[in-house]
């Protein structure tokens, strides 16, 4: 590892190279916990775009900041690293693009290195190579309120001279140092005469290089207080676990009955969009398509948006506090008994957002077994897209009562679902890491950030992703699938008019394959949805909504009401847990395909779940009903 | 503040972070009080041993490369002095103080990691 840490000298571009990089781009990047994307935030507010780097899963956010005027440079906010040894997949696309040997992203022009001030010896070991790339760079020391608070000093002009680079402090979760990025970027900010460096590849050289450079320019703050005094509390023996659960039950409490009135008002504005439709447009196809196809389908999904952004901006807050790297910590050793580790944990808690976004997540999971196996059990967490079937399906068989204070019985019901879906996840693990996935058990290694306030830009920025999303689906796939349903639902025509819903095509589809789904408790009409929610689970609750909506007068309320006179309770209880396992979701499907590079994985995948929710839903269906009936 | 290592030119990986090398405090506990028997060799003294609040040296790994690597880019470099925090219920896996940062590792990844010069801390706060 020595032989590496050979002297060569660099060259550094010219301080006079930095004012033409306008309208060019700009990396920012820094090791993880840095608070590099707050910056990056803070930098291009709404003008940001998140997209995948060409071949890999590694997420890439770009945005453009503006300068003066007409100008400005895009930026890139590149994945946090702790060096540029390419091991992991987001070390080598960090290192392909400053590098530039990333196709379709250009070498970046000027590099904004984020640091953590009050930790400021080690992350300079980052610097180093950083540096030796040759590319003009501007080292923002962050956290600053952080390091004045806690008694740390810095001096930025005799480290800047120390390190042949510029230095600023900043805040930039406060919007505190922003101007100076600016100043660099426009090449107005003065900046000292580089040094020669030597490229340094080992962790023991960098070290000691970011200790010259600190020297006695840097006075370390005092230990982080807050973050001694809540782990006493977050990581205690008996209190630890217990916060951690109280966490979990009130997180699915407020989803549930937090989002109600939100829900109820997005319910009406549809309902109220949809009938004035119903008055406006001219009687005929175009107004039928419409108001039953578009609005009834559409509709019906849209309803949920409140329930998911509340369980984003829950996920958000846990982990932009610091708090999900304890639960990280408390939960390994359960992780570790079914084969997994607490990185694991995790995406899967991202799943329960989304499985798209978790099984992309896994990536920071080094040790091959592990994420394949996080992968392959990710789609069992309970997501969001089962959320609207949950809710429907609940609201309309279980009374809402008063349980354990502060459950109620529809909120346990809930979580009850949600811990089937763990459960089945946990097993499935198990099977896999003891069958074709055995391996020796890997080391987990995480390292745990201060707790910090979450600031409202970076959770705002979050929803307003994720709502966006959302409302892509439902005005993309959704939509379409309601589209199709209502014509195949219109057709053929007998005589010039509709036919019955259960004499047309989409009938006669369902009908095909009622005697399959029969002995689950599931008429023709559960069978469209399960058809079309082959697409997106949450379709099912837009397609019950077309039919039931062709089928009588009612108005958008009386969803719940048909569902209970068409299913029986174990048909009920059977497609919740249906819909549980089953891995409708035809995004999970091809991300899988594209993590795991090739179909033999979402095949395996797709045929274990919906060989698993076909044969618990069987069983609940008798259970519930031999249950029911005695 | 570091001025006894400046003047005794240490090799550049032996970055002493200030935490244990100035403070007068700490005792050096025999080895032996850890192993838990007299028997001859004793085994290395490694990380997982270290009770919280205790402090100590990191002296090497045992470790394939890979992982010691990731291990001293967060800290842990021969020569840091790193001391036992807070750990999940049931002790694994615990938490680390190292180099301004803590790190959470498994008993396991812990046991690699060698020790030299343990000290009894600061009591457990």
């Amino acid at each position: 590892m020595e032989k590496e840490g050979t002297c060569h000298t660099l060259a550094v571009a010219s301080a006079g190279g930095v004012a033409s990089i306008a309208d060019h781009t700009v990396a920012i990047i820094g090791p993880p916990n840095s608070g590099k994307s707050t910056l990056f935030n803070r930098l291009t507010g709404l003008r940001q775009k998140v997209a995948n780097y060409p071949g890999v899963t590694v997420e890439q956010r770009r945005g453009k900041m503006q300068l003066t005027g007409m100008r400005h440079v895009e930026l890139i906010d590149l994945p946090g690293v702790y060096s540029l040894q390419a091991r992991s997949e987001d070390e080598r696309v960090t290192r392909d693009v400053l590098m530039g040997n990333m196709p379709g992203t250009p070498r970046p022009k000027a590099i904004v290195l984020v640091l953590d001030s009050t930790n400021l010896g080690r992350h300079l070991m980052l610097a180093a190579p950083i540096l030796a790339l040759g590319i003009p760079t501007l080292v923002v020391l962050n956290m600053s309120d952080e390091l004045g608070r806690r008694g740390g000093e810095i001096d930025t002009a005799d480290i800047a001279k120390r390190m042949g680079a510029p230095v600023v402090l900043a805040s930039a979760a406060r919007g505190e140092g922003v101007e100076p990025v600016r100043e660099f970027l426009m090449g107005t900010l003065a900046v000292p005469a580089p040094l020669e460096l030597p490229v340094l590849n080992n962790p023991p050289a960098c070290r000691a290089w970011a200790a010259q450079v600190s020297g006695r320019a840097y006075r370390p703050p005092a230990p982080p207080q807050w973050t001694k005094r809540l782990d006493a509390v977050f990581l205690h023996p008996l209190a630890g676990p217990l916060i951690f659960a109280a966490v979990v039950i009130a997180v699915f409490q407020t989803i549930f009955a937090g989002a109600v009135p939100m829900m109820d008002w997005v319910e009406a504005q549809v309902t109220a969009s949809g009938k004035w439709l119903g008055v406006v447009l001219p009687a005929g196809v175009l107004r039928d398509l419409l108001v039953e196809g578009v609005w009834g389908g559409v509709g019906s999904v849209v309803v949920f948006l409140p329930q998911i952004l509340l369980l984003f901006l829950f996920i958000g807050v846990l982990e932009d506090s610091g708090y999900l790297a304890r639960a990280a910590v408390i939960a390994d050793r359960t992780m570790a008994k079914v084969g997994l580790q607490g990185k694991s944990f995790i995406p899967l808690l991202s799943a329960y957002a989304c499985a798209v976004p978790a099984i992309l997540a896994t990536r920071t999971i080094e040790n091959k077994r592990d994420r394949m196996a996080t992968i392959l059990i990710a789609p069992f967490m309970t997501c969001s897209a089962r959320l609207p079937v949950y809710t429907l399906v609940i609201a309309a068989f279980i009374p809402e009562r008063p349980l354990m204070w502060p459950l109620g019985t529809r909120a346990a019901a809930l979580l009850g679902l949600y811990l089937l879906g763990f459960l089945a996840a946990v097993i499935t693990a198990r099977l896999l890491k003891s069958s074709i996935l055995k391996g020796e058990r890997t080391p987990f290694v995480m390292e745990m950030p201060p707790y910090r306030w979450p600031t409202a830009q970076s959770l705002g920025l979050r929803l307003l992703d994720r709502s966006k999303v959302f409302l892509r689906r439902a005005g993309t796939v959704i939509l379409a699938v309601a589209i199709g349903l209502w014509i195949m639902a219109h057709l053929p025509l007998a005589g010039g008019k509709a036919p019955e819903i259960g004499d047309s095509v989409a009938g006669t589809i369902g009908r095909t394959i009622e005697p399959v789904i029969e002995p689950l408790g599931f008429n023709w009409k559960i069978g469209i949805g399960l058809i079309t929610s082959l697409a997106a689970r949450e379709v099912i609750v837009g397609t019950l909504g077309t039919i039931y909506g062709i089928e009588s007068e009612e108005d958008a309320g009386g969803l719940q009401q048909a569902l209970r006179q068409d299913l029986t309770p174990g048909g009920a209880v059977a497609l919740l847990v249906f819909f549980a396992f089953a891995m409708q979701c035809m995004s999970t499907v091809a991300v899988v395909r594209r993590e795991t590079g090739g179909w033999s994985w979402p095949a395996i995948q797709f045929g274990y779940m919906t060989a698993l929710a076909y044969g618990c839903a069987l069983a609940a269906n008798y259970l519930v009903t031999a249950w029911l009936g005695a | 503040m570091r001025g006894r290592n400046e003047e005794s030119h240490p090799p550049p990986w032996m970055v002493r972070p200030p935490v244990l090398t100035e403070r007068g405090h700490g005792k050096i506990l025999k080895l032996m009080q850890l192993s838990g028997n007299n028997g001859d060799p004793r085994p290395p003294v490694t990380l997982c041993q270290l009770r919280r609040g205790q402090e100590a040296v990191v002296d090497g790994f045992d470790l394939p490369e890979e992982v010691a690597r990731r291990l001293m880019e967060l800290g842990f470099l021969p020569g840091s002095a790193v001391r036992a925090g807070r750990s999940a219920p049931g002790g694994d896996p615990r938490v680390f103080e190292v180099d301004g940062s803590e790190v959470a590792l498994r008993r396991e990844t812990a046991a690699g990691i060698r020790l030299r010069e343990l000290r009894a801390g600061r009591t457990a706060g």
